[in-house]
């Protein structure tokens, strides 16, 4: 019963004091420690970021040089670059459905989540581990299966499914409508429903270590706003992926049973199909009701990573601490009435349209409130250009450039008229995407040290920083105006529409933007395993920062604090308060230690904070003694 | 005191529970949620029109039955794990496992009732439906017998009795979960369908 009693780890028994004997395999392998976890979602997150990122090169290709030969990608691709040297185009719907799929949920889903809320979650509420070891061993091993299943089938003959990441039936239900609906799109499946079987078992576990596991004092008022955002991004999750589960099972049987969910009255070469009765917008009303929540699956851990980076490195207390967790909460309840935002074309009744349109135009006001908590965080601070910060800025940049294209997409009357082209491309690359990527960037940057015990190198890292953000804003700021000017999206070229003519440079500089921005990631590549072997030694408290993480041991063992977990008397924003000696407090630091800086209600808090301090000194003694 | 209050409610270990038994509940959520996924589904899909009317079948209220019985005598073998009876124990739990194999069995007919109603799983959705509804429930069920099963075993080893009920505390929470669910399910077509 290893949960039982870490459950009670506080009690005089500690079983984490016996040493470890790892092996290989249960240390980086099958291991159950949550760091060791969070490092295997992150170099696997890595891992299919690439493959992502490539996918994406392959079509910008085909995109901005129509007219070049494809012939030197034919070692690699085979088959998919016909006799004419051109990608075929089957295979670039392929291409943009994957990319797709595994930025989403491979990337910024498993790789954002699972990373920063498995190694973060116990570091900071103070816990020696997750609660259940076992089941997040299991989350990391089916998230591992279920990449297996997609990277086959990028290599299967028929090519990976094609129907574009949010897999509408009937394109995705009938293997005669593209080769991509055939195996490609039962592996898909298979894979999703391992995947949502991992995400589900990482969620439980988040939610019940926050809420069951705190360190004494760890209140909700006190937890860092990094685990307010991994708990209401476990809270979406469990509500949301059981729905895409019950979308895909019916999914399922209409595929491989004969069902009609989603089919109906369909006809092939003249002939009729034997289905009836189904609704192919039930499919979509089910997918959305897990893919709007999924945005923010996406986005609100890299707002909490973002919030912890700017204030640390402003050297200020956030600002509106309470307004930042009334907005996430606000985020999170909205995120679920709003998906049929997605569905304004869909021929959905005009007034439901308004109500939806009524809903989605109120989550601008908890992100706004966000937005203005992190630049007033930033007002006057002592800023200190981290690559870390500078990545967070980055996000807030992203945040409100991408954001307000939301609200023109938001509008029932605009989106009609953008929907499905590059406008909204630009939107969702910009605010979720390139938000959300450079929110897990800052993440690494900000913790590499306590999971690696080595810094990573500054300079490489600031080089990194403008490339990127310099690239990410030359790719997706131009599809502002190929979307106006009526591009629509995943079309294999448009050489067919004279319109696109005085476009075809715009697309190219697009392209070749991406192309810079993929291989300056590679600096990071670098960066990251060079300075894992070779970086600098970190120090115990790298950032000078608050949260229970840096009182570990430089690189934490298993059961994290070699003796007794620490105890918290304060919130994790105490910087630069007026008075103290050093601009931070660490949430160890009890108040009865610095009368210089109290305020005159912690003040007067201190008195019992000694007289308990002492009882629990002499409860302690008694338990040593029995010993 | 009040102040002393405010302080100790400041310091003192929160509240926890057992993890476990909150990991269940959160499954449980879960297991609702696909669950209202798949009726609301049930719901939109029925008023857009082109519905299959037909008769559900009767064997449903006797698996109800089966199915309230089940939670009535794990609840009888709860309080008497309790109370260290272990004899009315071991009889509540074997009838338990009994009546979830029983319920199961008569899911099983419900199935041969529809398909002799000419109703199938392949055909209008208004019958695919019922069956994703019974077979996914009884898929669940299926683990929660499982569940009861290893309790059992457990029980003839003696392992169950007052002073060690976690287990027996999550297998009840589950079994009432599986029962009250498909309550709601047969309630939901009787009213739906």
């Amino acid at each position: 019963m290893a949960t039982a009693s870490a459950a009670h780890h506080d009690t005089a028994h500690d079983h984490h004091d016996h040493e470890h004997h790892d092996n290989f395999i249960t240390k980086y392998i099958f291991s159950q420690d949550h760091k060791m976890i969070g490092k295997q979602f992150l170099v696997t997150g890595i891992f299919w970021a690439l493959i992502g990122g490539f996918l994406s090169v392959l079509f910008r290709l085909q995109l901005g040089f129509p007219d070049l030969s494809l012939e030197f990608l034919r070692p690699l691709l085979g088959g998919w670059i016909d006799e004419t040297g051109k990608l075929d185009p089957t295979f670039y719907l392929a291409l943009v459905t994957m990319h797709g799929t595994i930025m989403v949920f491979f990337v910024l889903t498993a790789g954002l989540s699972g990373t920063f809320s498995n190694f973060l979650i116990p570091l900071q509420i103070g816990a020696r581990d997750m609660a259940s070891g076992f089941m997040n061993m299991l989350s990391y091993w089916f998230f591992f299966i279920s990449g297996v299943i997609m990277f086959i089938s990028l290599f299967i003959k028929t090519g990976p499914a094609g129907g574009g990441w949010v897999i509408y039936p009937p394109l995705s239900a009938l293997e005669q409508a593209i080769p991509g609906s055939g195996l490609g799109m039962t592996l898909w499946l298979v894979a999703m429903v391992f995947f949502i079987a991992s995400s589900l078992m990482g969620g439980i576990n988040y939610i019940t270590t926050i809420i069951n596991l705190r360190t004494k004092g760890m209140s909700f008022s006190r937890l860092p706003l990094t685990i307010w955002a991994f708990f209401l991004t476990a809270v979406i999750g469990l509500l949301s992926f059981p729905v895409l589960f019950g979308a895909a099972l019916l999914l399922v049987f209409d595929r491989s049973f004969g069902t009609s969910f989603y089919l109906s009255d369909i006809y092939i070469a003249g002939e009729a199909l034997p289905n009836t009765g189904g609704s192919p917008v039930l499919f979509q009303h089910l997918f959305w009701f897990l893919g709007h929540p999924e945005v923010y699956i996406v986005l609100l851990p890299a707002l909490g990573i973002t919030s912890e980076v700017i204030a640390t490195n402003s050297r200020k207390p956030i600002f509106g601490y309470k307004a930042m967790i009334i907005s996430m909460l606000g985020i999170t309840i909205l995120s679920f009435i709003v998906w049929a935002h997605h569905m304004f074309v869909s021929g959905m009744n005009p007034f439901l349209g308004s109500i939806f349109m009524f809903l989605t135009l109120i989550i601008a006001v908890p992100s706004a409130v966000k937005v203005f908590n992190y630049l007033t965080t930033l007002w006057r601070g002592n800023l200190v250009f981290t690559p870390a910060m500078l990545f967070s800025i980055g996000l807030v940049s992203f945040f409100i450039s991408g954001g307000l294209t939301g609200i023109f997409l938001g509008n029932s009357a605009i989106d009609i008229q953008l929907h499905d082209t590059y406008f909204v491309v630009a939107h969702f690359h910009l605010v979720m995407g390139s938000a959300s990527f450079f929110g897990m960037v800052a993440g690494v940057y900000h913790w590499f040290p306590k999971m690696f015990g080595r810094m990573m190198d500054a300079k490489l890292g600031y080089v990194h920083f403008w490339l990127t953000f310099i690239g990410v804003y030359l790719v997706f700021f131009p599809m502002h105006y190929i979307g106006i000017a009526g591009f629509p999206r995943r079309y294999y070229n448009w050489t067919n529409f004279a319109f696109t003519d005085m476009y075809t440079d715009l697309n190219m500089f697009v392209s070749a933007a991406a192309i810079i921005t993929f291989a300056s990631q590679f600096i990071f590549l670098f960066n990251f395993f060079y300075s894992m072997f070779r970086g600098r030694k970190a120090t115990q408290n790298p950032w000078r920062s608050n949260t229970l993480e840096w009182t570990t041991p430089v690189e934490p063992g298993h059961g994290n604090w070699p003796g007794e977990i620490p105890t918290v008397y304060r919130w994790p924003y105490d910087y630069s308060k007026p008075g103290a000696a050093d601009d931070f407090i660490p949430q160890t630091v009890p108040l009865s230690q610095t009368p210089e800086s109290n305020l005159p209600h912690e003040q007067e808090m201190v008195k019992l904070e000694l007289e308990i301090m002492k009882e629990e000194a002499e409860v302690l003694v008694a338990n040593e003694s029995k010993h | 005191m009040e102040r002393e209050l405010k302080y100790i409610d400041m310091v003192e270990q929160p509240i926890s529970m057992h993890p476990k038994k909150f990991a269940l509940w959160l499954f449980m959520v879960t297991v609702v949620m696909v669950f209202a996924g798949l009726t609301s589904a049930y719901i939109v899909r029925q008023s857009e029109g082109n519905w299959l009317e037909y008769e559900l079948p009767n064997i449903f209220w006797a698996t109800t039955g089966m199915v309230v019985l089940s939670s009535i005598a794990l609840h009888w073998a709860y309080y008497s794990a309790k109370k260290d009876n272990l004899i009315n124990l071991k009889v509540g739990m074997i009838l338990t496992v009994l009546l979830g194999i029983g319920f199961l069995v008569g899911q099983w007919y419900s199935w041969v009732a529809l398909v002799d109603e000419q109703v199938f799983f392949v055909g209008n959705p208004s019958g695919s439906f019922l069956y994703v509804f019974t077979g996914l429930h009884g898929a669940h069920l299926i683990s929660g017998v499982i569940f009861l099963i290893i309790v059992l075993i457990s029980t003839f080893r003696l392992k169950v009795h007052s002073r060690a009920m976690d287990t027996m505390e999550m297998a009840t929470t589950y079994w009432h979960f599986l029962g009250g669910l498909w309550i709601y399910l047969f309630m939901f077509l009787l009213l739906n369908h």
